[in-house]
This record gives C-alpha cells, structure tokens and sequence, in this order.
C-alpha cells in the first residue's frame, strides 16, 4: 500500500523540479482536453508553446509580445509575492493595475496637450500611488478591524471595474472621441507615451521596471533580514512576534510593495500596450500574477521564467485560438490546469509515498 | 507464583531510522505498581502504545492474564481491561464534565445516571469531582481526575498514567497517590511513566529501566537511590549542577503591580505581579501549569504591551517596548513552546539564529545578513550546548525536541545576556541535557546575570533558583528565599496560599521542633 510520509524537512530536488513536472502535466492533461475538443492535441501543444517563437510567419508578431505580456505580469507577480510569503493574501492586484492606470491616466490628461517632459515621470509616480491607495483601504481595514484581506481587495476589484468603466464613459472619455467610450491615446502622445525602447523587442519601461523589481527582490530576499522577517510572519506568527516582527507593519509593507507594482504595471500598459484608458482596459494580469507568483515559487527568478511562461500561453493560447479555432475558454482552463498541477506536484516538497505492507486489521 | 497480569516477551517496534523499542520484556502483576523509567526516547511512549493498541509492534508478543493478547486499536485494548491515562488531556473546554467522561465512553448511560456514577467513584476514590462544571473551569488537576474517572468507569484490570504528576501541585500529588494505592489494593495494576524518580521510589513496587528502547535493568524503586536510577537511565554517572554563593548586585528586572486582562477565553488575567531580580540571582517562578507562566512570560518578552510604569529594566520603563528592543538592551528570554514560538519549524537552524540576534551581535548590518558569521553563530550553539544535528543548515522541526530545546535555550544564553528569562528550560529533555542546561543557568547568574526560570518542574526550580515565588490564578507569591524552604511551605504557596501563611506554618513547625 502507498503511504505518505512527512518529510523531516522540505526537499530542494522537488522543490524546483515541480514547476517542470506541472508544466508537463499540463501538456499532457491540456493535449486531451483538446483531443476531446477534436483538434490533434500535438499540434495545439506546439502551436501553444512553440510557434510563437518559432514560426517564421507569426514570430515576428509574436516575439515582442512575449515581453510585453510578460512585463505586467512579472511586475504584479514579484510585489504579491512578498505578501504571500509572508501569509498576506492580496488578492486585488487587479484593481490596484486599474487604479494605477486610471491615476496616471488622469494626472497626464489633465496637461494635455503640452509637452512637457517631466508629465510622464508625474504619470508613473501617479499610478503608483494609485496603486498604493487602491491596496491600503484592505490593508488598513485589516489591521484596525481585523477584516479578512482576501475578501476586501477581492471585492475592490469590482469597484475598480465600476470606475475604470464610469471614467471612460464621463471623466476621462476623449472629447474630439465622436462620443465613443474611452480616453485620448496617451501613447500616440509623446509626452505621456510609454514607447518600445528597442525596436522588435516589445522593451517598454513596464518590462525595465520589472526586470528592476526581479533585482530588487532578489536582493531583499536573499540578502536581507527582511526576507527572513517575512518568512516568519507567514510559517510561524507567533515565532514571528518573539523576534519582534510587527504583524501590522508586515501587512502594510506588503500591501505597500504589491500596490506601488501593480499601480505602475497599470501606468506603463495603459501609456503603452494598451493606449488609452477605456472600459476593457483590465485583461486579467492582476489575476494571472497570481499563478505566476505561485509558480514561480515566489522566488524572484522563477517568477521572471514562470512570467515568461505565462505571457508563452496567452500569445500560444490565442494564435491556437485563430489558427485551430480552439475556444478561448479552452486556453483559459489550460492556463488554470498549470496553477492546480502546480499546487498538486506541490506535496512532494513537504511529503514522499513509502510502500508499506498493509497492517493487518 | 501466581500468573502476572500482564506479560511482554520480545516487544521490537522500528521506525524509519530508529528502533524505538528492541526485544523488550517483562511483567506485571495484579495490584502491582510498576514503573517504566527511561530518558526521553528511550521507547516508553512506543511501548505502553503497543500496550494500549494504538501501535502494533513488529515482533514480540503479549499475554494478558494468560491468555495471548493482541490488541489492534484501543477500542480493543478498553474492552481486555487496559485503560490509559495520557499526558495531554483529551478533553472539550466547553462541555461539562459528564459530557466529557460519556464522550469517551462505548455505550454511555444517560446524563444524570452517570453523573450520579461519577459522584459515586469520585467519592470513593478520594478523588472530588462535580460532573456538572465546565472543563474550561477546572485547574489542570481536576482535568486529571476527569480523565482517571473516565478510565475508571470502565472497571479496568490494568492503568497505564503517561506523566501524570508533571502538572499537579505537591498535595494533588499525595490524592494521586492514595487513590493509586487504593486501586492497587483492590487488585488493579498500574503501569506508571515518569520522570520524577522520588515519586517512583515512593509509590511504585518494581521498575523497568529503559534504554534506547531496550530493557538495560528492573529494580525495586525502594530499595535505589534516585541518583542510582538516574545513572541506569542515562548509562553514564551524573553530576549534580554546582551551585556557589553569590553576593547579589544592583535589581536588573523589576515588575511593579503589572496586571493584564485574560486574552481569550480560557485564557489567565495577570494580577498585581510585582518582582525584582538582582544581578547573580535566580529567581525560579512555579507554578500549575495555566496560572498565568504563559501570560507573564509574554509579558516579559515584550510579546504582550503593558500599561507603563509596570516593567522596569535597569531602572527604565520597558513596558511600551516590543521584543527587538529589549533584547538590544540585554533582556534575552526563550518561551516554552519551542517549535512554532522560539522557533520557525520550517527554517534553518542558521536563520532561526537570526530571530533574536541581529546588528548587535555583527550578525546584521543596516539590514543585511552577514550568513557566514550567522552560521558559524550557529555552529557555536550547536557546538557548546552539543546539539545534534547534522548541522546549521537542518530545518528546525527535523531535530529532536530536546535537542531543539538545546538549541533554542542555548542561542540566548552563548550571547550571556545580562538578563535572561526562560519558561520551561528542560522540557522533555533528558537527564544529561537538562543538567549541562540548569549549569549554564547557573553559570550566567554567577557571571552576573539576573535570571528568571518559570518550570513546572519543582524540582528543576530548588536546584538552580535562589529566590522562589509561586503563580496561582494570576498572582505572584512573594518571592522567598530557597534556602531553607521546606516542600510543605511551597505546596501552600503553589496552591495560592499566603506567603505569610507559609512563614507561619515555618515558624510553627520550628517551635515544635
């Protein structure tokens, strides 16, 4: 019979080898889901993984957008993932990437149209505090009343939905528009624009700012009693308040940091990719951060790959859905299956299975 | 001669990597007391579990009168007459006391039969229970009784008590005892796990001393010295921890009336505590366990905030400051819980040093680990306190309780804290550890050090303290000086009597003599 057994201490070998065996399962499981859809699951597989890179036809299109997905979700991802490691679970990053956007957005329009040089860094230092704001109604919630911080930065995403739409409806909507919903382009712009710095690559300030952040972190974690303080505050809480960790000053830290990124991912999509401020501004990156982060192992260089990974299978995802009319919900569980294989292969970190001779009753 | 109640030949039990117990045998008879003595894994749990059909050992089998007995789940183990009283109580805070003992039970009579049933045994074994209180409210001594009341009910031929006396006061011990010996008269034996080998020489008919899980001898407790004992527990000679006189300096610590609600609701209110410790002076704090240790000891840390004016150190006001403060200003402690509290199950030995050492030990700068000086911090712990381990870079929870207890009494004390507080400092650790952990106490206070030990273990708090005061229900006794305290005088105080009730029984003992 099977058994499993605690191991007397986390194992290293599978800690970084089960994102590779999630990734594999995801394959597999993700190749019938599609061979039950009727398409050959080989090729959805390669058109997902591979083409985007690799097909001369589409590469040129798809390789930049590998950065330019990538950026938000690694910049969202590496801020979460301090609250995570320590236990503080904000789960909102969307609305904070809404309200950064919207911030910025509105600190920038509101020169339209000099020129100026020092409106974009107003901007970005805009969608920062955007961000920031947006991530202390829970975090100061939580401290003062003890709320529960999944459920109130989960439910601010709705409002900041409520708002991005009024704003490119009224506030913020282009007056020379003819009416249609939606902000002036900020990327067309120069002053607030948020341009590709080297030409083919999809290398905007968001994907600099990231890379930045993976550093940053990394440093911190790994170097600094800080990443220990975490650590403690989220394994142990009590272990954590002998040292001397304040839990409030952890909460607000973490929300800090993952508030200020998600704000600023926010700012460089909208003064970028994405161009303007308009009601379906927000594509989920908020959300996905969050596999990314749990992927990635909250390690600041797995989340730069798990990132990469991600931004793979959205490109992957809709080049499948146009090339092999695979629905996109579809895609949408497949992304989903990589965070469960994930969590899944996760238990043999912690566990080992040991054959053991029945017990006799 | 006639046929022993209970028969072992040949118990092995392994576990990954350990062999808790190895071709172990012996016997007890009806009405015998028995006693199995051993250090901390030295296979006693495994044994009396395989004894109570909670593990099935490997090779090896037993007889219980006479008859082969195999017991596959406790259920089994109950309905042969084998009942089991264990060191952690089992039982709901928030049900009553005949709620409780049903719980337990295979088929319950109805509520007010049993707690009829539960007055009666009670009675007639000296041990006063009211079936209709709330657990929550009991001290831990009456949980005890709730649980042998349990195992009484069911008429049992065999009692195993796994420690039973670590949380009773002086005089509960002595009920205990009675009501054992009443059991015993009436044919019932006992299989007693403890640690306090006075209390074995006292109660007990024979013993079985256990050592890495194999019978290394059986004695006649009687006819031993403790010290005898102790030394075919461990194997080896003991030395007693060496105490010197000291001449007491200026007060480091001092606790002026601090009170402090209850958190929670079982928790304990702190009342009106007030204490001083001098320089090169131990002062031990017993007590019940759930008195107030935990709620003081937080307060000592800076895990609880206290009102200000209440805690002083070195003449200044500490009460508003957090842990890393008063540890930058020379105040060390180590909580008793060990994984979870002193330290973070899931990390490294090197970085559970960091918990409570940081810049002021060069382990830190500006925030950033130094992790070379950080291990071999560590190492020196490990080192000194003789930790095994394979060594700094081992998680916490994959050591051994003692040996973690080792390690986290021993990261404060290599820093020789000029105070230093500790809850609880030999914990289920063996005989050796525990005397090289009560020297270094000792040690500190002779370098100069103010010490304060809270133990339930009285014992532990006779050798090491000079000054010894009492928690009862929240309050803090009046500290007295050891030397020349007699166990009478600490049972009343333990059980929350006047410290002048004390010194007047004292006197009136020394008129009689």
């Amino acid at each position: 019979m099977l058994r499993l057994e605690k191991r007397p201490q986390p194992s290293k070998l599978w800690t970084a080898l089960t994102p590779l065996l999630a990734v594999l399962a995801t394959m597999v499981a993700g190749g019938l889901l599609f061979a039950l859809l009727g398409k050959n699951p080989v090729e959805a597989i390669r058109v997902i993984f591979f083409d985007p890179l690799f097909n001369e036809q589409v590469a040129s299109y798809a390789r930049p957008q590998l950065l330019v997905k990538a950026g938000p979700l690694i910049l969202i991802a590496i801020g979460l993932s301090f609250g995570f490691r320590a236990g503080i679970w904000n789960i909102g990053a969307e609305g904070q990437y809404i309200m950064g956007a919207i911030c910025g957005a509105a600190v920038g329009l509101a020169f339209y149209p000099s020129e100026n040089p020092l409106i974009f860094p107003l901007m970005v230092m805009a969608g920062a505090l955007g961000g920031w704001i947006w991530a202390m109604i829970p975090a100061i919630l939580k401290i003062t009343f003890r709320t529960n911080e999944i459920l109130v930065s989960l439910l601010l995403v709705y409002v900041a939905e409520q708002l991005l739409a009024s704003v490119s409806l009224g506030l913020l909507r282009n007056p020379e528009g003819g009416g249609f919903p939606g902000s002036r382009n900020l990327a067309s712009w120069d002053a607030s624009s948020n341009p590709e710095l080297i030409a083919g690559t999809g290398m905007h300030w968001g994907v600099v700012a990231a890379f930045i952040s993976v550093i940053f972190a990394y440093v911190m974690l790994s170097r600094h009693i800080f990443g220990v303080q975490l650590q403690l505050a989220g394994q142990a809480p009590r272990a954590a308040r002998f040292a001397g960790v304040r839990p409030e000053m952890m909460v607000f830290i973490c929300f800090t940091a993952s508030g200020v990124l998600a704000g600023l991912a926010g700012l460089f999509e909208v003064t970028g990719p994405a161009g303007q401020i308009s009601i379906d501004f927000n594509v989920g990156y908020g959300f996905t951060a969050i596999i990314v982060a749990f992927l990635g192992r909250l390690h600041p260089i797995g989340i730069l790959l798990a990132g990469l990974l991600m931004a793979l299978t959205y490109i992957g995802g809709e080049l499948a859905q146009f090339m092999l009319g695979l629905p996109a919900a579809a895609i949408q569980a497949f992304q989903g299956m990589l965070l469960f294989f994930l969590l899944a292969f996760d238990m043999l970190s912690n566990y080992r299975f040991r054959l053991s001779a029945r017990e006799a009753a | 001669m006639t046929v022993p109640l209970l028969r072992l030949s040949g118990i092995t039990k392994s576990y990954p990597g350990v062999r808790a117990n190895d071709d172990v045998s012996f016997q007890i008879a009806p009405g015998e007391i028995h006693a199995l003595l051993g250090e901390n894994g030295a296979g006693k749990s495994t044994l009396v579990k395989a004894i109570y059909g909670l593990v099935k050992p490997d090779a090896g089998s037993m007889e219980l009168n006479g008859a082969a007995y195999a017991p596959s789940e406790p259920r089994a183990a109950r309905a042969a007459g084998v009942a089991m009283v264990f060191q952690h109580f089992s039982l709901f805070e928030a049900l009553t006391v005949a709620e409780n003992v049903s719980l337990g039970m295979e088929d319950p009579p109805p509520q007010r039969k049993l707690a009829a049933k539960i007055r009666e045994v009670s009675r007639s074994y000296g041990l006063p229970l009211e079936p209709d209180r709330l657990v929550g409210d009991l001290s831990a001594g009456q949980r005890q009784r709730v649980e042998i009341i349990r195992c009484l009910l069911q008429n049992p031929r065999l009692l195993i008590m796994d420690e039973p006396t670590s949380v009773l006061t002086p005089q509960e011990v002595e009920t205990l005892f009675g009501t054992l010996h009443k059991l015993s008269d009436e044919g019932t034996a006992i299989l007693y796990i403890s640690h306090k080998l006075e209390e074995i020489r006292a109660l007990c008919d024979g013993a079985t001393i256990l050592r890495h899980g194999k019978v290394v001898g059986d004695c006649v407790p009687a006819e031993r010295s403790a010290r005898e004992m102790a030394e075919m527990m461990v194997g080896t000679d003991l030395t007693p921890p060496e105490r010197r006189e000291l001449t007491p300096g200026a007060v480091r610590l001092e606790a002026r009336a601090l009170s402090l609600p209850a958190q929670g609701q079982f928790g304990t209110p702190l009342r009106e505590i007030s204490l001083s410790v001098r320089a090169g002076e131990v002062l031990g704090i017993g007590g019940v366990a759930g008195n107030g240790q935990d709620e003081l000891m937080a307060v000592l840390t800076g895990e609880s905030p206290t009102p200000g004016g209440t805690l002083f150190l070195d003449g200044a006001d500490i009460s508003g400051t957090g842990p890393a403060e008063r540890r930058s200003m020379g105040l060390r402690t180590s909580p008793e819980e060990r994984l979870g509290h002193a330290a973070a199950p899931d990390m490294s030995l090197t970085e559970n040093t960091l918990l409570t050492s940081g810049s002021a030990q060069g382990l830190t700068k500006k925030g950033f680990v130094a992790w070379g000086k950080t291990r071999s911090a560590t190492e020196e712990v490990i080192e000194t306190f003789d930790v095994r381990t394979p060594g700094p870079g081992t998680a916490a929870r994959a050591l051994s309780g003692g040996n973690l207890q080792k390690y986290v009494v021993g990261r404060e004390v290599v820093r020789n804290p000029p105070i230093f507080v500790v809850n609880q400092p030999t914990w289920g650790v063996d005989a050796a550890a525990a005397a090289t952990i009560r020297q270094s106490l000792l040690n500190l206070a002779e370098q100069g050090s103010a010490v304060v030990v809270i133990s339930q273990d009285l014992d532990e708090l006779l050798e090491v303290a000079s000054w010894f005061a009492a928690m009862n229900e929240g309050t803090l006794s009046a500290p007295r000086e050891v030397a020349g305290l007699s166990l009478d005088e600490i049972g009343l105080m333990l059980g929350g009597g006047d410290a002048q009730d004390a010194a007047a029984i004292s006197e009136a003992e020394n008129a009689q003599a």
